[in-house]
């Protein structure tokens, strides 16, 4: 019987670490966004102890004998492990304001110098989802200003289109006077708040 | 009944394009394929996804993925992920996203769920998970090394 368990002894030893089971390794890193900002993830490994982990490159990993490690990875070894995984990430979302004319579904003329870098994004995406939506200031009824909202985001809409955008991928709303970039009383000329957002995906 | 459900199937089958996409392949690179119950759709730019859809890439494939609250996703070559859970209201930004990285490696920038409450999106791997709490993060699951 003493022998027997002998052998079993030797038997764990000779498969390795009896401590830690075997297990699928990972690998968790932080990356830095095109702004520079440092985000946060918080990992939890094996059923164990959640770890935070919030610096740049900052890592968690997971040994293939349940072994945790933190570490902090260096930017060539992040691209050589994932450099065609990031490539492959779509287009951070956009958003852009442009100002109108009052009282018209024209550009100002600064906005139509700005909607030219618009255009360009959207050049660089395969399939845009954009949406648009028009604004006006609090000159005129309600029904006047949801009329020229409407104009303003169909005018901008017209305008995706013949770039080239498919139109069935740009959505276009007016919401009149109801969502104000800068709250003024009633019938108040603004010309921040004659505007339309664009929203590009 | 039975013949509603056949055809809640076939309008589902047909409608890529329909509300239940919860997002949409805007990269695609390679091989890559959509395994959506026992069906296996190959991606393409414009292909859109739903819950519990399995995204499955090749050695030379890769693929980039726009979710409806903004948050993006990428998967790598040879790379098998799940998206477990999803779901995202527009009005107030709630929202659940639960992936599974099984095999291979993502890349992931997180959107507007998570800016709303930090512990709605989770990614799995076989040995442990992973909150969100924003925003650029990669993962890689190796294959389980045999003894």
């Amino acid at each position: 019987m003493v022998r027997y368990l002998w052998v079993l002894a030797v038997a764990v030893i000779a498969t390795g670490c009896a401590c830690a089971p075997a297990t699928t390794p990972a690998l968790f890193v932080v990356v830095p966004a095109a702004d520079g900002h440092i985000g946060r993830i918080v990992v939890t490994a094996n059923g164990g102890e959640p770890r935070l982990i919030d610096t740049k490159y900052g890592a968690e990993r997971v040994r293939a004998d349940g072994r945790i490690e933190t570490a902090t990875l260096s930017e060539s070894e992040v691209k050589a492990t994932f450099g065609s995984t990031l490539e492959a990430l779509p287009g951070r979302p956009m958003s852009y304001t442009l100002y109108f004319l009052e009282g018209k579904d024209e550009l100002t003329p600064e906005s139509r110098v700005e909607l030219d870098k618009v255009f360009a994004e959207l050049k660089h995406r395969p399939l845009p989802d954009v949406a648009v939506i028009g604004h006006t200031d609090t000159v005129g009824g309600l029904e006047y200003n949801d009329k020229l909202s409407r104009a303003r985001a169909e005018r901008m809409r017209d305008m995706l289109v013949e770039l080239g955008i498919p139109p069935e991928r740009i959505q276009a709303a007016g919401r009149g006077k109801r969502e104000l970039l800068v709250p003024t009383e009633d019938n108040i000329s603004e010309p921040r708040n004659r505007r339309v957002e664009i929203n590009v995906r | 009944m039975r013949k509603i459900l056949i055809l809640l199937a076939a309008l589902g089958f047909a409608g890529s394009a329909l509300a239940a996409d919860i997002g949409l392949v805007k990269v695609a690179k390679g091989s890559v394929q959509i395994q959506r119950g026992t069906t296996k759709i190959p991606a393409t730019v414009g292909t859109g996804l739903q819950q519990a859809d399995v995204v499955v890439t090749g050695a030379d494939g890769s693929a980039g993925i726009t979710f409806t609250d903004n948050s993006l996703v990428s998967v790598g070559p040879n790379s098998v992920f799940a998206i477990d859970k999803y779901r995202f209201d527009t009005t107030t930004h709630a929202g659940e996203f639960e992936g599974n990285l099984k095999q291979g490696r993502l890349a992931a920038v997180s959107g507007k769920m998570v800016k709303q409450s930090p512990d709605s999106m989770k990614i799995r791997t076989p040995s442990a998970i992973m909150g969100v709490r924003g925003t650029e993060f990669v993962v890689q699951v190796d294959e389980p090394k045999k003894n």
